[in-house]
């Protein structure tokens, strides 16, 4: 997009954030400047489908960790289930990442090069090998077929599952959209967590009396409040206005509502088929949470990529430093 | 071979923008207008790749610059020039002149710059910085983009598949994807051009030599120059901005003589290619893959223990 931009204009109620003492004496809590308030980065042109396979993807990672470690303790029905949930999970991946892209009829050029400073060429392969593993050991376990064939297959997948949960999480901290880069040692963190949530959320659903299933989504609910809570606090103050307001905000909000009333749900419901049908809706609750908990972030890079104070600010306040050390 | 560009001497005529879009065949934009100022660019895109700012500045931020000594001594505050007259800043040249002087009462810079006294414009025509470490090279999946033989940096549209990530990779807002296309687009340095030992078609077409061309030394050496010249005339806000190799993108292969802060022209101040991060960035994503397999692992086995009993 160029010509006019209509993001000089701030949105009535946006909290313009201060650099506070950057610029010496005379103007000691100067605005930071910019022209004409206009976005210095760009914003993504991503769409709706970029977190939802966030959210798919995440989900079949941790399934098929869940999957293998499950059979390994001798339960096999909720392996079962877990690898049914990664490979359902994963079969729409690649529909999402390839509707989102420019030019969707090129999507395999992805596959020309393998590229380590590119987390997104990097993803794209480990998900190419992912799937293929993840949709195979489903497979032959609905089959009956080759069941050696299933276990290598699914420890495959669980190998890969753990990179694929997070690696989007560094997908976005490489790029220069404040938000997301500032939260690079913290967001990978909330990727996993929204992810463990997932996998025993989807499990919980398809068998809510499983006390393992239970117990991994409780588990994962508790981790993703904690995680998101630190990431939100690890932000320079004038770099996380997204996360307390505008939509983003407000996503948020709904992330850590229905995280916590459905971890709550699916901890305390009792056994009997009214305690199925709370665990059940409590499992909803999780895997709604973890979809807003991806949907937040990603708006959030949105606002932060519009925001030229954002842009400056750290970047001034890393010249302010550099400059004082210096100085001795 | 690199762009120097030299704010100083920039008029706004747009010939680069023009020029541009007619070598390239870049599509051209609705003409529309800003409404915040003379510049209805706004900004590089995919269909801008020079855009020509202009910042319009009165007073009380030029003297901005007295944070940093240029224009009121440290300490020194001058009367607040909004409250001279009642035509904004159309005050009486000697109340003026108050705020005109440093403590060694010599006249200030913006006398120079700006004429009038109480404004000034600055103009520059913004481009692609052509990093040495550039993001939007680093993250793109499918190899569009390259490092050329100028050490430049071109996107090939043939390979782009518009995945879109160089866009916010970017720490300068360069480079946007085309909505009715798809691909990102970007400054070539009209790559075409050099090869056959033409100048790009920005800098054929400036008519001040605001936009100058040549290999990474000359300009490097003639951008130095300048700046002496500049801050000798009396223009201590001037300052270069990307033609350090020790900066985010380890260099620019298109660097700016600016007359106020990089943010002021909406140009990063310190921008960091992010890549340089990944290490950092793949380890904490390996630091939290692996407390999601122990943690998934650890709640199974001992659910699993305790239901068996």
């Amino acid at each position: 997009m160029s010509g006019a931009r209509p993001a000089g204009v701030r949105r009535p109620g946006t909290r313009r954030p201060r650099v506070r003492g950057g610029r010496g004496s005379v103007v000691p809590d100067a605005e930071p400047r910019s022209y004409y308030d206009l976005p210095i980065v760009k914003a993504p042109v991503w769409t709706w489908e970029v977190p939802a396979y966030f959210f798919v993807g995440g989900a079949a990672g941790a399934s098929s960790v869940l999957a293998v470690v499950a059979e390994a303790t001798g339960n096999a029905s909720l392996a079962r289930t877990a690898r049914l949930v990664a490979a359902g999970a994963v079969a729409a991946s690649p529909p999402l990442l390839i509707s989102d892209l420019g030019r969707p009829d090129r999507f395999h050029h992805m596959l020309r090069i393998l590229k380590p400073t590119s987390p997104m060429s990097v993803g794209s392969w480990i998900l190419a090998l992912y799937a293929p593993a993840a949709i195979g050991a489903a497979g032959l376990d609905v089959l009956g077929w080759f069941p050696r064939l299933r276990r290598v297959a699914g420890v495959v997948a669980a190998g890969l599952g753990p990179a694929l949960s997070t690696y989007t999480a560094v997908l976005l901290t490489n790029t220069a959209v404040p938000v997301w880069h500032q939260a690079k040692d913290t967001l990978p963190a909330v990727f996993a967590a929204s992810s463990t949530m997932s996998s025993g959320a989807a499990a919980v659903l398809v068998r809510p009396a499983d006390p393992t299933a239970r117990a991994v989504a409780v588990a994962g609910g508790l981790a993703e409040l904690v995680t998101t809570e630190v990431m939100h606090r690890s932000l320079d103050d004038d770099v996380a206005g997204p996360y307390g307001e505008g939509d983003s905000g407000q996503w948020g909000r709904v992330a850590s509502a229905a995280t916590a009333v459905g971890t709550a749900l699916v901890a305390f419901a009792p056994s009997g088929s009214a305690g199925r049908a709370a665990r059940r809706l409590g499992a909803v609750g999780m895997l709604a949470g973890a979809a807003a908990t991806r949907w937040s972030v990603f708006r959030a890079g949105f606002a932060s990529a519009a925001d030229p104070a954002a842009t400056v600010g750290p970047q001034r306040r890393r010249i302010a430093a550099r400059t004082a050390s210096d100085r001795g | 071979m690199a762009f120097f560009t030299d704010t100083t001497v920039c008029i706004g005529c747009k010939a680069c923008e023009v020029a541009c879009k007619e070598w390239n065949d870049v599509p051209s934009t609705p003409l529309e207008l800003t409404g915040f100022s003379y510049d209805n660019t706004g900004g590089l895109g995919s269909e801008s790749w020079r855009a020509v700012k202009f910042v319009e500045q009165r007073l009380p931020e030029i003297r901005q610059q007295g944070a940093e000594g240029a224009f009121v001594a440290a300490g020194q505050q001058g009367p607040d020039l909004r409250m001279v007259g009642t035509d904004g800043f159309a005050g009486t040249p000697d109340e003026l002149d108050l705020t005109r002087a440093d403590g060694d009462g010599r006249a200030l810079a913006v006398d120079a710059a700006a004429g009038a006294g109480d404004f000034r414009w600055l103009m520059a025509s913004d481009v692609c910085k052509h990093c040495t470490t550039a993001a939007c090279l680093d993250v793109c999946p499918t190899g569009a983009l390259f490092k050329t033989e100028f050490s430049t940096v071109v996107l090939q549209d043939d390979i782009c598949n518009g995945c879109g990530y160089c866009v916010p990779a970017c720490p300068y807002g360069v480079v946007d994807r085309r909505p009715d296309d798809g691909r990102a687009f970007k400054c070539t340095m009209c790559y075409d051009r050099m090869k056959g030992d033409m100048t790009p078609a920005c800098a054929q077409s400036c008519p001040t030599d605001s936009i100058m061309f040549g290999t990474w030394e000359d300009m490097r050496a003639a951008a130095g120059d300048r700046l002496e010249e500049v801050v000798a005339a009396g223009l201590p806000g001037a300052q270069l901005y990307g033609e350090d190799t020790e900066n985010g993108v380890d260099g620019c292969g298109a660097f700016f003589l600016l007359l106020d802060d990089p943010e002021v022209y909406g140009l990063p101040p310190d921008p960091i290619a992010t890549t340089k991060d990944l290490p950092t960035m793949w380890r904490a994503a390996a630091r939290a893959a692996a407390a999601m397999v122990v943690g998934i692992a650890g709640v199974v086995l001992v659910t699993g223990r305790r239901s068996q009993r």
